[in-house]
This record gives structure tokens, C-alpha cells and sequence, in this order.
């Protein structure tokens, strides 16, 4: 083995080049000392399920740690699926690195509950502290941000994404001293409350490095003119408010503040919107290359289609399907370099109507060969249709669709989807992501399983028939690495097929199925490695159940470190 | 949301079948779509299940007509749904009435101006309900030529000329409507 005789600084080196987790962890798997020499030198952590490991036994296999990736709870809590206080407590993990002396400079959550009391002794615990990135995350206050923004004198990021945080009405933003000046990120779109707008203000025009900004609903009109003025460096722009009189004063300084910011290729936000104002960020949309209108419910079908006839760079495009399939053409003919797009529905306590339907897809998958991310909420969709956007894009990476009604059939044949969520697994040999809705059998199982190949995450609702449809899953696909069931008639048979297979994954999730508590107590007491936790919200628990007792909820993952101390009443590791 | 989930883990023993809630009339057994062999109806079959005891309607078509709120689906981040939730409220109760005069009608008429959704079409409906003419608005000329000219009172108690402002500073600021005779209308489509 020459790489044998090369010194550690040598092999150190070369693993530097190496910046995926994968690459890094296959590395380590090499020989002894690679391992050795490996783990001395990562600095970034990626932990998919924060209770497969934990911090003490973390931070002494890589103690040059640096930056902390945790998610915490199961993908199915964004749909409430999981009751609140499940988990997830990054305060643990905080604690741990400050006692073990980690020099900590990133921390990135996903899905974890994270305290004020937490973000406090982070920002008083690592002096190099950088960069704060909270998606989907609850449990903290303004006051945990003023912490951050007091005590981190280096900050470069604050990048806070879809959190509910409550809102305190303190100054936060004013904890910002005067002397940081140290900004490259900063998104508070989130945050409900107001914000000092002159602080902001102020903030901005000292940041001379801040590339990305995301203002909340409260920010006004005025307000984004004065700061893009300041801020003409800007890569990546959210605005709050987009309301003002078209005719105004502000509105024609705001335009020529944009006409300075030639570098913003990122758009989103318009949380509130007079459409009217919308003529002005056009000369943006020449070069933008990702546009977010998810949240801009004022902006109506035919001003977004004036708007993304302009956006002809476009890459990444998430919107409400508002749009509409004829506006979806007009994406189709303007948006050729297009890679991913995500419709999502805007009427979520109506009747279910969504304005668009299999066409738009058909139309995007025909207009923009670079597509491979779809996420696509709509009203129905054919096995025709899906057959021809298999045909059009061999290359999906990830293909999501969600029919409104769970179990549609195909609404032309009044067949099953299987044919074509089959054409789609057989044409994507890429796929790393699924997920199926509409009326499906056993047979798209069939499919996925032996198409699927490089498929690592499957989320299933309303489907199948039988255990053979978990089965086929379980048997074919190699590379899975979550799945999540809910309401499908997969039960004991399929579940204890092959328990080995689950220690090869991250996780599985199946609520609403006919599993039975029986079969999870038998994986739990062969798989040491595994955890095997239900959820019980109803009185099963006091009525002494019996292992021929429907299990509810039931999460199981692999882990190293045993039954999690911290799980609630509710859940109960077996 | 609970009684959704009929938990039948003894259904032979129990019949549960009998006291289960559903859409469709009694003596009924499988309401709505039948599904195809190879698919056994789940517990919280969506067509099955009815999550308002009150709209036993008799419904036995497509379930998109129902209202059910199985939670989990549509797989939509709850911080999307509440991000949209306060919107949605607002425009349903709220409602802003105004009160419609017109030169020379003998008394006054009310309209809801939060029903329109741009100035054509309100001024159809008010011509509609006058049975006048009001015309076309140009930024220029106002309603010159036309009969009648549409005008409201804002906040500040000015009167306006209607079609000036976007829609919808409009709505938030006309605090009541009259119709003036084109000709005395003039003065203000002059400025």
C-alpha cells in the first residue's frame, strides 16, 4: 500500500479535497490509518437522525469538529403527525461541545427543538462562532436571538427558514453592536413581529460583505429601497412588504436602486403584494437564477406570468399553482434552463381545488430538458401524462407528486397510477427521491422495487394492497435509506421480512397501518442496534395492551447509543 | 380530528362497523368510488370517513366534494398552512359595504366592493343596478363623453375620481361611492 508510506499531513491533505460526507466516511473506512487521519481532520459533521449517536461519542471520534449538521425529528412531523415535545433537544449537544471543548463555528438544525436558554450558551460558549442556519425548528424566542446577535462578535450567518419563533417584541436586531460588521447572511423572513427599521438600515449599510438578505412581512417598500441602495452588492434578496402607489416617489427611487443591484440572481418573499409594484423588479428577473413566489398569495395568475416571462435564466422556481397549467407553458417556453421546480397549493381549507393539473407537468417535463426536482401538488394526473414526463426526463433526481385526493384514480382510464410511477421509476435511473400519491396497488411496489435502484427516500400514503407491496420495496431497493408509510395496508408479514435491512437504513416511519405491536416487539428484542419507538396518544397504553393490539405510530432507526432518556409519556421505546 | 381514526384492532369482536362514521345513506355499504381488487379500504379510508357528523348528505360521489381535513395530508408543511391561514380568515368574514348614490335616484343602495375583483367589474355592476352608463376610464380623459362618472369618498374625505389608484388602495380607502352626471363630473377629470 504506497499511500501507507505517505506522512499524515500528506493523506490530511488529500482528504481535504474531499467535501461530501459520503466520499469522507468511505475514506475512513479504508484502513486503520486512514481512519486514524481522517477523523483528525473532519471538520464538517452531517448527523441525519440526532439520536442515532451522541455528542460525547461524536466529538471523540472527530474532535477537530468544527461545523454541526442535526436533524432531529421524522420528515412526517411537518405534516403534524407528531405530537409536540416528541423530541429533538439540541441543548444536549450544545452542552456537550461546551464541556468537551469543541471550538465550534456552524451549526445547522433541521426539525429540532432548540430553547432560548440553548441559543444562550451557544453564543457565550464559542468564540469563532460563524454561522446559524434553523430549518423548520421550534422552542425559542426573539430573546434566544438577541442572545446570538449580543454575543457572536464574529457572525457571519443567520439564516433562520420556516421556524415558528415566538415573538417577544424585544429589540433583537438591535442587539447587532455597532461594531459587526461581519454579515454575509441574514434571513428573519420568518419572524412575525416588527423590526427596528433603522437599525436595519443601519446594519445593512455597515455589512459590506452581505450577499444574502430576507426581510419579513413588516419591512416596507421604503425600507427595501433604502437598503438595496446601501446594499447594491446583494446576491440573494426577500423582500417583505412589496405594497406602495405605483406613481410614488419611493417606487421610482426603488427601481433605480434596483438597476445598481446587478448582482441579485435569488428572489423570494413578496409575503404581502400590490401587484402593480411588480413592473419594477423586472429588470431582476434577467438574470435571476432561483425565484421563490410560494408565499406571495397576492400575486394572481397573469402578473406571475408577466412576471417569469423575464426570467429566462431561471434554474430553481418554487410557486402557487395559481399559476395555473397554461401559465406552466409559459415556464415551459421561457425557462429553458430550468432544474427545479415546486408547485405548491394555495388552497388548503377550500374544497381542494387545485388550479392545475397533469398538463402543466406534461408541458414543463416537454419545454425544459434540464429539469431533474419536482415537487407538484395538483388536482389529478394520468398514467398517460406520467408516462410522457418519464419519456421527456430521463434525469429526476427527486419526482414528489401529491394529488389532493389521496386515492384519484386516473381520472381519463379510472385506473390505478401504477403504469405510470412505474415509467417513471424504469426512465429515472437517477432517482434518489419518491413520492407517490393518487390510487396505487401493489404493482407500483413491484415497480419501485425493481427499478429503484438508486432510490434512498420513498414516502407512501393510501397505497398498496397487501404486505407483498412493502415487500417488494424492502427487497429491491438497495440504496433506501427512509421510508415513511402512512395509511396503507402494510402489516406484520412485511415488516418482518428482513429486520437486518433496517439497520442498513436511517429510518422507518409507518403510522395507520396494520402493524401490531407483537411484530415491533419482536424487532425490538433481536435488533439491539434498533430502536423501536410508538407513538400513543389515545388510553392503548392503560388499557394493558395486547400484542395483537393495531400500533398507531411507530418510528424505528438505527442507533448506537440505545433508548433515547429524553422521550416523553407518549412514546414508548420498546 | 380524532374520531377520524376508528380503531378497530378487535373488529370482529366489537362490530365497530355499525356505530362507524360515514358519508353516505345508511343501508349503504361502500359509498363513493369503488376501489379496484388489491386495495383493501383503510381505516382512514379518505371517501369513508366522514369528519363532520352534520353533512350526512347522502353525498356518494367523488371525495374532492368532501371537506376532510385527514391530517397529514395534503403533505403541507404546517408552517405553510399557517403562513396562509390568517389570509384566508380575514377574506372570508370581512366584507366592506358602501353606500351607492346616484344624481337624481330617489334613495341610496349599498354594495359589498370586497366582491369585485377589478374596475370593470364593479362599474359593470353598478351600471347593472342603475341602469345607466358610466363608460370607459382613460387616465387622461376620465369618463368624458360618458353619461355618468363614477366617483368615491376616501379616507380624507376627498372625493375621487374611481380608476385612478391600483384596486386594491382602492378598496382599502373608498369610504363611500356616488354617481355624478358626466357633467358635472368635468371638473374632475380635468386635473
Amino acid at each position: 500500500m504506497m499511500m501507507n508510506y505517505f506522512p499524515d499531513e500528506v493523506l490530511e491533505h488529500v482528504f481535504n479535497f474531499l467535501t461530501s460526507h459520503k466520499d469522507r466516511n468511505a475514506v475512513s473506512m479504508v484502513c486503520k490509518s486512514w481512519y486514524r487521519v481522517e477523523r483528525f481532520s473532519r471538520e464538517k459533521v452531517f448527523i441525519g437522525n440526532c439520536y442515532a449517536i451522541d455528542p460525547e461519542r461524536l466529538i471523540s471520534r472527530f474532535p477537530r469538529v468544527r461545523s454541526l449538521t442535526l436533524k432531529g425529528k421524522p420528515h412526517f412531523a411537518d405534516f403534524n403527525l407528531v405530537p409536540p415535545d416528541w423530541g429533538g433537544f439540541v441543548y444536549p449537544w450544545i452542552e456537550a461541545m461546551v464541556k468537551l471543548g469543541v471550538h465550534l463555528e456552524e451549526l445547522r438544525l433541521k426539525r429540532m427543538v432548540v430553547s432560548d436558554e440553548s441559543l444562550e450558551l451557544l453564543s457565550r460558549s464559542f468564540v469563532s462562532f460563524k454561522s446559524l442556519v434553523l430549518v423548520s425548528c421550534e422552542g425559542f424566542t426573539t430573546d434566544g436571538l438577541a442572545a446570538i446577535a449580543s454575543n457572536c462578535r464574529f457572525l457571519r450567518e443567520l439564516d433562520l427558514q420556516e421556524n415558528e419563533i415566538e415573538d417577544r417584541r424585544g429589540h433583537w436586531l438591535s442587539c447587532f453592536p455597532d461594531s459587526c460588521t461581519s454579515l454575509i447572511s441574514l434571513n428573519f423572513a420568518c419572524l412575525k413581529g416588527e423590526v427596528n427599521l433603522a437599525t436595519l438600515e443601519r446594519l445593512v449599510a455597515r455589512c459590506h460583505n452581505l450577499r444574502s438578505l430576507r426581510l419579513n412581512h413588516v419591512v416596507p417598500l421604503d425600507t427595501l429601497q433604502k437598503i438595496l441602495g446601501k446594499a447594491p452588492q446583494l446576491v440573494d434578496l426577500g423582500a417583505g412588504a412589496f405594497v406602495h402607489d405605483p406613481d410614488s416617489e419611493t417606487l421610482n427611487k426603488l427601481k433605480n436602486a434596483i438597476q445598481k443591484c446587478t448582482s441579485i440572481r435569488s428572489l423570494s418573499g413578496f409575503l404581502e403584494v400590490a401587484p402593480c409594484c411588480l413592473p419594477a423588479i423586472y429588470p431582476m428577473c434577467l438574470n435571476l437564477t432561483s425565484l421563490n413566489l410560494s408565499y406571495a398569495p397576492g400575486i394572481h395568475n397573469n402578473e406571475l406570468i408577466k412576471l417569469i416571462r423575464h426570467c429566462r435564466k431561471l434554474q430553481r422556481l418554487w410557486i402557487l399553482d395559481v399559476i395555473g397549467d397554461k401559465g406552466l407553458g409559459v415556464v415551459a417556453s421561457t425557462c429553458k434552463e430550468l432544474q427545479e421546480l415546486r408547485v405548491f397549493p394555495s388552497d388548503l381549507y377550500g374544497v381542494g381545488n387545485a388550479a392545475v393539473t397533469e398538463e402543466g407537468l406534461v408541458a414543463i417535463s416537454a419545454g425544459c430538458p434540464k429539469l431533474n426536482s419536482v415537487l407538484y401538488f395538483c388536482q389529478q394526473v394520468t398514467n398517460a401524462a406520467l408516462i410522457t414526463v418519464a419519456k421527456n426526463c430521463p434525469n429526476f433526481i427527486r419526482f414528489r407528486l401529491c394529488t389532493l385526493n389521496p386515492t384519484i384514480a386516473d381520472p381519463v382510464t379510472m385506473q390505478p397510477l401504477d403504469e405510470g410511477f412505474g415509467a417513471i421509476v424504469q426512465s429515472c435511473k437517477g432517482l434518489k427521491r419518491l413520492s407517490l400519491s393518487g390510487l396505487l396497488t401493489d404493482q407500483v411496489f413491484l415497480y419501485i422495487g425493481m427499478y429503484a435502484e438508486q432510490l434512498e427516500m420513498l414516502s407512501v400514503a393510501f397505497a398498496g394492497g397487501t404486505d407483498m407491496g412493502m415487500l417488494y420495496v424492502l427487497n429491491g431497493c438497495r440504496k433506501l435509506k427512509k421510508l415513511e408509510i402512512m395509511d396503507s395496508p402494510f402489516g406484520d408479514v412485511a415488516l418482518l421480512a428482513d429486520i437486518g435491512k433496517y439497520e442498513t437504513m436511517r429510518s422507518l416511519w409507518m403510522s395507520s397501518c396494520e402493524v401490531t405491536l407483537g411484530a415491533c416487539k419482536t424487532i425490538a428484542k433481536k435488533m439491539p442496534r434498533l430502536n423501536v419507538e410508538i407513538i400513543d396518544e389515545g388510553d392503548q397504553m392503560e388499557t394493558s395492551p395486547d400484542d395483537r393490539h393495531r400500533v398507531e405510530k411507530m418510528y424505528l432507526y438505527r442507533s448506537l447509543v440505545g433508548h433515547r432518556r429524553d422521550a416523553p409519556d407518549f412514546v414508548r421505546t420498546l | 380530528m380524532e374520531m377520524a381514526r376508528t380503531v378497530t384492532c378487535y373488529e370482529s369482536d366489537l362490530n365497530l362497523k355499525a356505530t362507524e362514521l360515514r358519508l353516505g345513506l345508511p343501508g349503504t355499504d361502500e359509498p363513493g368510488k369503488q376501489p379496484s381488487a388489491g386495495i383493501k379500504s383503510n381505516k382512514r379510508a379518505f371517501n369513508t370517513v366522514a369528519l363532520q357528523p352534520d353533512s350526512e348528505k347522502g353525498d356518494q360521489h367523488s371525495c374532492s366534494a368532501t371537506k376532510a381535513q385527514v391530517v397529514g395530508w395534503p403533505p403541507v408543511q404546517s408552517y405553510r398552512k399557517n403562513v396562509f391561514q390568517p389570509k384566508k380568515v380575514e377574506a372570508e368574514t370581512a366584507g366592506i359595504y358602501v353606500k351607492v348614490s346616484m344624481d337624481g335616484a330617489p334613495y341610496l343602495r349599498k354594495i359589498d366592493i370586497k366582491v369585485y375583483k377589478s374596475y370593470p367589474d364593479l362599474l359593470s355592476a353598478l351600471e347593472d343596478m342603475f341602469k345607466c352608463t358610466i363608460g370607459v376610464y382613460s387616465e387622461r380623459e376620465g369618463y368624458d363623453g360618458s353619461e355618468y362618472a363614477p366617483t368615491y369618498e376616501d379616507k380624507d374625505g376627498d372625493w375621487m375620481l374611481v380608476g385612478d389608484v391600483p384596486w386594491e388602495m382602492f378598496i382599502s380607502s373608498c369610504k363611500r361611492l356616488r354617481i355624478m352626471k358626466g357633467s358635472e363630473a368635468k371638473g374632475l377629470g380635468c386635473l
